[in-house]
């Protein structure tokens, strides 16, 4: 999603149901065995096909043609499509680019948010009262529950430019010049910045809610016992509270990169690749291809390629995940 | 798994996650409540605050310049407070939008999704976690990829086939997809909670003569009942936000969600600035009242299967 929204904790299998399939159901049988809970499936399997399985199968065999969409015809291409796309300055930049957008939605969030999780679930929660703790957690997420288009809609009107843009009259106030920066539209360092702290400012709320209910896990009497015993508030955050979370970080750093990888609304509300496709990410290179371009076999070869990389990083993430579980098992 | 998924009431074994969490804390927190603060404590306690704050002044910006007439904007600027209360520009928001339209259609889009993906959701997880199904780790597989796929890979053949069914600018071509995409997550998550569903219970239904489907609306759907109305608010949400596809699928002005309608309004040169105010904040309101009745939902919710 956001995570935005778009951010979807995966659950993960548990480990004997993976065995293999011949194990019994689960309730014990009269009617006819297993086949019965076929029927369960229909509607699931056949709009699963129709509406993800069919578009990534189409977009994958599209990669190797030259197309220019609607009644035209296609061209076997083979390779040309995906040699064009390494050859691709705007490509490369675009990836270039994601490695931004994982420094603004995944580790600045995840590191800050560990902070003031374990600050207000150690510190404000347990000395200053748990519903004041409870109210700072929801302002933190309120971002994460705005619509992303309303929430781009609020960026663009506070980085508007010269004069106008609140941002550059706050500065004016504080400064006492005149400072009257184009944010968006002016400068690669500008524009991606405010799509980062977009991001950041979105993403923040994420991390925060999830390190707190991980927190709930740990006994109260060790925070009592480290506290009894000295120990100050950095000590007991790297002693107590982020070993206990580990799993919850990783989810986490999971969730967001998927997202991240895949991210599209904020560039196209904020910034619209531009000054001069400079803040292009893959997603919306894809996307503008599709709608502007020439060939839509191009634009389903950079769709393909995003979903390669997603699908590496989330099986690469999965793997650690098991090998570091079963280290502690 | 910190969800609330069992309920307490369930007599379940120990070893499962149906278990309730509540019975811990609180005896000592009383005790250290009353020793004297530390300066680093009301140190952090500041820092969150402040964090806080910068959170949401953005909002609070939005709420003092809504208000405004567009001559006051004009003069004393977004940063100061509004001179009279002006409704202009909402007023013109509403008159010159049909932003009641809009969000029906959210409304409309959203609700439907929820309910039918949960649905489909249980039913797959049915398949998946109670009746073990050959072959289902590839199943599972397949449900997760609906997780993975980035929505521009979906966007050209989805607006293809809804051209051909004739339902383009139709709120269904929007609800089939996210349908669909939810429930993948759904099933996800249910599959496993329900691969270790109290085994008692289930054989329990069965010696008293329940059928397949008995068990699943009787026994099985009463029991994790937290999960799916946590998994309803997030689908919910999730569907309310989303932005790619409704807006490659909905091209008609009767057929825009709210976050449609304001980035239209957003792309017109000539929307005048606080009319553009009025609508990001009347936008975010049935959001907020939402959040103000899902928080504790909310909260709980995001960690629901994030962690077993």
């Amino acid at each position: 999603m956001t995570t935005t929204a778009t951010d979807k904790p995966e659950a993960k299998e548990p480990k004997r149901r993976q065995k293999g399939a011949a194990e019994p159901a689960r309730i014990p049988q009269r009617d006819g065995g297993k086949w019965g809970y076929w029927l369960y499936f229909i509607p699931g399997i056949a709009l699963v096909g129709l509406i993800i399985f069919y578009p990534i199968v189409r977009n994958l065999r599209l990669s190797f043609f030259h197309w220019r969409g609607g009644r035209a015809e296609e061209t076997f291409a083979g390779l040309d499509n995906w040699i064009a796309l390494f050859q691709d300055d705007e490509f490369i930049r675009s990836f270039v680019n994601i490695i931004l957008v994982v420094i603004a939605m995944v580790i600045i969030p995840t590191l800050v948010g560990l902070v003031i999780a374990a600050a207000l679930f150690d510190v404000v929660g347990r000395r200053f009262g748990g519903g004041l703790s409870s109210f700072l957690r929801a302002t933190y997420y309120l971002p994460q529950i705005l619509p992303i288009a309303v929430a781009g809609v609020l960026f663009g009107w506070l980085l508007k430019p010269n004069s106008e843009g609140v941002l550059n009259q706050f500065l004016s106030a504080i400064t006492g010049s005149d400072v009257t920066v184009n944010w968006l539209g002016g400068s690669y360092g500008t524009a991606m910045g405010s799509v980062m702290v977009l991001m950041i400012w979105i993403q923040i709320g994420y991390p925060i809610v999830i390190f707190m209910a991980a927190l709930q896990r740990v006994d109260p009497e060790l925070y009592e016992a480290s506290e009894l015993d000295g120990a100050n508030w950095y000590q007991r955050f790297r002693a107590i509270t982020l070993p206990m979370i580990r799993p919850e970080v990783f989810v986490v750093s999971l969730t967001t990169t998927i997202a991240a990888l895949k991210v599209f609304a904020p560039v196209f509300i904020l910034t619209q690749g531009g000054p001069n496709k400079s803040t292009y990410v893959p997603s919306f290179y894809a996307y503008n291809e599709f709608i502007n371009g020439t060939d839509k076999g191009y634009a389903a070869t950079i769709a393909s390629a995003v979903f390669i990389v997603v699908t590496i990083v989330a099986i690469v993430f999965l793997r650690v995940q098991t090998r570091s579980e079963k280290k502690d098992a | 798994m910190t969800t609330s998924a069992g309920s307490a009431a369930l007599p379940a074994p120990a070893s499962t996650p149906y278990k309730s969490y509540k019975a811990k804390q609180r005896p000592t927190r009383e005790k250290t409540k009353k020793r004297p603060k530390t300066p680093m404590e009301w140190i952090l306690l500041a820092i969150v605050v402040l964090g806080a704050l910068i959170i949401v002044f953005p909002i609070v910006l939005l709420l003092i310049n809504a208000f405004k007439s567009p001559a006051d904007y004009a003069t004393s600027g977004p940063l100061d407070l509004p001179q009279a209360l002006s409704f202009e520009g909402i007023r013109t928001f509403w008159a010159e939008n049909n932003f009641p339209r809009a969000l029906w259609n959210s409304i409309f889009i959203s609700s439907v999704v929820a309910v039918l993906a949960v649905i489909l959701s249980v039913f797959n997880s049915f398949a998946i976690g109670i009746g073990r199904v050959k072959g289902r780790s590839w199943i599972v597989l397949i449900f997760l990829m609906a997780n993975l796929v980035p929505q521009e890979m979906l966007f050209d053949p989805l607006f293809k086939l809804y051209d051909d069914l004739g339902l383009l600018s139709n709120p269904w071509s929007v609800i089939i997809t996210f349908v669909v995409i939810q429930s993948a997550f759904g099933t996800y998550l249910l599959s496993s909670l329900l691969g270790t569903f109290p085994k008692e219970i289930l054989e329990a239904a069965a010696v008293d003569g329940a059928t397949r489907w008995r068990s699943l609306r009787s026994v099985i759907v009463p029991v994790i009942k937290p999960t799916l109305s946590v998994l309803m608010v997030f689908f919910f949400i999730w569907t309310w936000n989303e932005f790619l596809l409704p807006l490659a699928f909905l091209n008609t002005s009767d057929s825009l969600t709210v976050p449609l309608l304001l980035e239209q309004l957003n792309g017109e040169r000539q929307t005048d600035t606080t009319t553009l105010i009025a609508g990001t904040l009347i936008s975010i309101i049935p959001t907020i009242i939402f959040f103000l009745i899902f928080q504790r939902t909310l909260t709980r919710g995001i960690t629901a299967g994030a962690v077993k």
